[in-house]
């Protein structure tokens, strides 16, 4: 049943077995798309025409490579630029969050935490279109008062990042949160006793305690929204991010182009996760 | 202990984000929702009611979700067992690794590669055909079956790591001790590791069904003409008829229905939504 | 003497290392017989191969007279009491107690019946409703043995239960679980690293040292004729004194300590002129002995007084400085004794045993 328990050697070639397959289904579309990247065939499909970097490097006119293809490179950029923008502004606010809960006492703490926690429980599309009819709303009062055209009461890059901000500080929060709740407050005593005044205490002893949850969540935010769709479907403007792209181009008809841009994507996920995750290993075995 | 001067400086970014991003927009989902061209009106929800599109699709999108749910947690538990509790301990950190990294690629690459495995043109067709198999290749994509199937691969990691961590707390001895005393492999999941693993099955359920419910991609590149999704029905609400204030009514109820199921599995299991995220 | 359990050469290696070695011992039908040793010995690894949670490497064990190879836990006549006395929390007390009873399908009635008999047994009658939690740590402890008992194991294994548990409360445990072993009469198999459960309760000790067996014997026998350096060592405290052994006659040595030293006492084993380790324990010293014929006497220094009620010693020191302590009988005849005091002590040849000093690598 279990490792400390004495099992058939059949009962344990059959779970092996499972989680082979299990782990196989997960991979398997990955792999696939990574493969077909290199194939030198115009479809992403077998059967296996030769080994090509075509779809990488190619300058056209048949084939246009990712590093050619203006359209995606500047979605690449674009989701770049997102990514920050939202990462940045998480971090700040999720910071002044996990604080605010974490050791301030106000009234209405209650309502203001089960609003953070809110966007948990709303689903992406929700959230995308609450903030597209707010954003409306909000646009088309400007415009009947004052006569102002805002553009970012329209679906833009701006509303995009306020967007995915919304929902991606609650978990920002949670995580710097858990990590402030370890954080031994006499510490802090300690270092207001030896004279320092409360922000001198955050920036000298809290916030480097801090220090390696604020790049973990700092580095997950900046993956949740590289790669959202749901909210950012939405809120896209006329520069539309990657995801958006990608999706309408597999929408009507694909090219190992995606295969292309798919394999990156796969490539820079595993790398950042990798780093994040070994981080954090060799930081726990210090502690 | 209260920092007067700090206490300004967290709670007015706090309010903002929650109030101007979470609060003000849902308030004004839901009263669009009651608005019609010029005034105030039910009619969006009686649309919803009348028309047997709508309601249809909301009725199946919530118990496709309840069945993807089910599959994912029968699928989860086994793998939670055996990383937790098979497994050799040394190997524990690399199958973690190895059960999250897909879940970091974006679900739209995960998706295309599945379209690009299944499809009529696709690698398993073609292995198929070459193997002999079939003669004509099979369109295995486009129905309820694998869309379904998206859905739990693409909703799995929620399941597997409240389960994995829940699964941890489970001391060994308590299983040795009921199969000391006679208990067969079966009655062991029933008595005792169904139980104990009861919270985060619970979470894990609640997160995963919110996330099916709310999923957009999944159901519009992988179902069939005729699996429409409610996520679908309200993009096209709003892109395709741009008839926001229908559109808005069906988000509202969309959020009516995750909320009232999130709350459902709370109170029955006593937990609180805060320990979700944990 | 019908013998419950026979265990013979039982060996388990996990890869190169051997965690039990060599291991053969038998228990008698209603016995309580303890396995101590220190912590890594390889006693845990034997109760699992006797509980089937392991699998010998090689050797044989028999319950009832039946061999135990290739039977899983769930089918074999013992039933285990955890460390950690693993009582499922997500069940109420009776349910705990029932468990092994519903697998074996027994009727309702029936599990009913029994649950109310074995509470009573262990003295928690009406427990049956109580969740887990809301016991003592005492109590816990019954309901894990009863939710064995109620089986009516041949044999119940004891993994150390009583470790978790505080002091006092260890303590009063152990008088209550030696009353109770008495009264349900089930061969108990108890192991533990605390020699005073194991010398309180047991009626025969099993004492283990890195995967072996070095002695077996009553409590008396242990604490009295340790057969083995580790033994003497092991259970309860000894002063210690290195030497040479100058006469021997028989058992009966005379042993020249390197601080100069000649003391009478026993020998095991051994020849000739070895050099050895005398071992002699606290109380066997007598303060200001008044008839000092046939004893070995000697003078210390006081250096402090280590009160501790009917435990109370005085720390001592011979004029070369070796450290001795010295059993302080608390009957009010040695009030006079104050720190810087210089004594006649004086012990019984038969009281020191002398083991042969092996060559230390």
């Amino acid at each position: 049943m279990i490792r400390s328990l004495p099992r058939s050697r059949a009962y344990d070639r059959s779970f092996t077995l499972f989680m082979v397959l299990y782990f196989l289904f997960l991979f398997a579309p990955l792999l696939v798309t990574c493969v077909l990247a290199f194939n030198n065939s115009d479809f992403p499909s077998l059967p296996w025409h030769g080994f090509t970097l075509d779809w990488f490097f190619s300058e056209g006119p048949k084939r246009v490579g990712i590093f050619a293809d203006g359209e995606n490179l500047r979605a690449i950029r674009t989701s770049f630029q997102t990514a920050v923008c939202v990462s940045i502004l998480c971090v700040i606010v999720g910071v002044c969050a996990a604080f605010l809960f974490e050791q301030e006492n106000f009234w209405g703490k209650e309502l203001l935490y089960f609003l953070m926690l809110a966007p948990l429980v709303i689903p992406g599309v929700i959230l995308g279109i609450s903030l597209l009819l707010g954003a409306n709303s909000i646009g088309v009062f400007f415009e009947d008062e004052f006569g102002l055209d805002l553009e970012i009461f329209r679906p833009s890059f701006w509303l995009v990042v306020f967007g995915q901000f919304s929902f991606i500080t609650t978990f920002v929060t949670l995580v710097i949160s858990a990590r402030l709740r370890k954080f031994d407050r006499s510490l802090e005593e300690a270092a207001l006793n030896l004279g320092a005044g409360p922000f001198e205490v955050i920036v000298h002893v809290t916030l480097p305690y801090l220090r390696s949850s604020i790049i973990a969540a700092g580095a997950v935010s900046f993956l949740m929204s590289f790669e959202n769709f749901n909210t950012t479907l939405f809120l896209v403007g006329a520069r539309p991010t990657l995801p958006i792209n990608l999706y309408l181009q597999v929408r009507d008809g694909s090219t190992p182009v995606i295969n292309a841009i798919s394999l990156l994507l796969i490539v820079g996920t595993f790398l950042l996760a990798l780093v994040n995750f070994f981080y954090n290993h060799n930081k726990n075995q210090m502690v | 202990m209260k920092r007067s001067g700090m206490f300004w400086i967290f709670i007015t970014p706090v309010l903002l984000w929650l109030v101007l991003l979470i609060f003000l927009p849902h308030l004004d989902l839901l009263l669009l929702s009651f608005r019609g061209d010029a005034s105030w009106t039910l009619d969006n929800y009686r649309n919803f009611f009348t028309e047997p599109i709508y309601w249809l699709t909301f009725v199946r999108t919530a118990l496709y979700s309840i069945i993807t749910t089910l599959l994912t947690l029968i699928l989860a538990l086994p793998v939670a067992l055996y990383v937790t509790k098979i497994a050799k301990p040394g190997l524990r950190g690399f199958l973690m690794v190895l059960l999250m990294l897909p879940f970091w690629v974006s679900e739209l690459v995960r998706i295309y590669g599945w379209m690009i495995l299944l499809r009529e043109s696709g690698v398993l067709n073609y292995f198929l055909q070459s193997l002999g198999l079939t003669n004509q290749p099979v369109e295995m994509l486009y129905n309820d079956a694998t869309m379904i199937m998206g859905l739990v691969y693409t909703s799995m990691l929620f399941m597997v790591i409240p389960l994995v961590s829940v699964m941890d707390s489970l001391d060994n001895s308590l299983i040795e001790a009921a199969c000391d005393l006679g208990a067969s492999k079966i009655c062991i999941w029933r008595t005792i590791i169904i139980p104990h693993c009861k919270p985060g099955i619970v979470s894990g359920s609640i997160v995963v069904f919110m996330l099916v419910l709310g999923n957009y991609l999944t159901p519009n590149l992988m179902g069939g003409k005729n699996s429409l999704w409610f996520t679908e029905q309200i993009y096209n609400q709003f892109i395709a008829s741009f008839n926001w204030n229908q559109g808005a009514a069906f988000g509202f109820l969309l959020l009516v229905l995750s909320s009232a199921i999130i709350w459902l599995g709370l109170k029955l299991t006593g937990q609180r939504l805060g320990e979700l995220s944990s | 003497m019908e013998a419950d359990l026979i265990v013979t050469c039982l060996n388990k290696e996990f890869g190169s290392f051997r965690a039990v070695e060599e291991v053969s011992f038998s228990v008698a039908k209603g016995e309580f017989f303890s396995i101590l040793g220190p912590s890594g010995c390889g006693k845990t690894t034997l109760l699992r191969m006797i509980a089937g949670f392991e699998e010998p490497s090689s050797g044989d064990l028999l319950i009832g007279g039946r061999s135990m190879r290739g039977i899983t836990p769930d089918k074999r006549p013992v039933n285990l009491v955890f460390q950690h006395l693993a009582l499922f929390p997500m069940m109420n007390v009776a349910e705990n107690i029932a468990f092994g009873l519903k697998r074996r399908r027994v009727a309702a009635a029936e599990i009913r019946r029994r649950t109310d008999e074995v509470l009573e047994r262990v003295e928690l009658p009406g427990f049956g409703d109580k969740r887990i939690h809301q016991l003592s740590g005492g109590q816990k402890q019954r309901v894990a043995i009863a939710r064995c008992l109620v089986l009516d194991p041949s044999v119940l294994l004891l993994d150390e239960p009583l470790g978790a548990l505080d002091l006092k409360l260890r303590q009063q445990m152990k008088v209550e679980l030696k009353k109770l072993q008495a009264k349900v009469g089930t061969t108990f198999i108890y192991i533990t690293h605390d020699q005073s459960e194991a010398l309180v309760m047991s009626d025969r000790v099993a004492v283990m040292n890195r995967g072996r067996f070095e002695q077996i014997g009553s409590p008396q026998q242990l604490y009295n004729d340790p057969t083995t350096p580790f033994v003497a060592g092991f259970v309860g405290d000894s002063n210690l004194w290195t030497g040479v052994v100058v006469e021997k006659d028989g058992e009966a040595v005379k042993v020249l300590t390197d601080e100069g030293f000649v003391f009478h006492c026993r020998q095991r084993g051994g020849s000739g002129r070895s050099r050895v380790t005398l071992f002699l324990r606290p109380e066997a010293m007598i303060i200001e002995p008044i008839d000092r014929a046939g004893l070995n006497i000697f003078q210390v220094t006081v250096k402090s007084i280590l009160f501790d009620g009917a435990n109370s010693r005085l720390l001592t020191a011979t004029a070369a400085g070796h450290e001795l302590l010295v059993a302080l009988p608390q009957n009010r005849a040695f009030d006079h004794i104050a720190p810087a005091t210089e004594i006649t002590l004086g012990w019984h040849p038969k009281t020191g045993i002398a083991f042969e000093l092996l060559d230390q690598p």
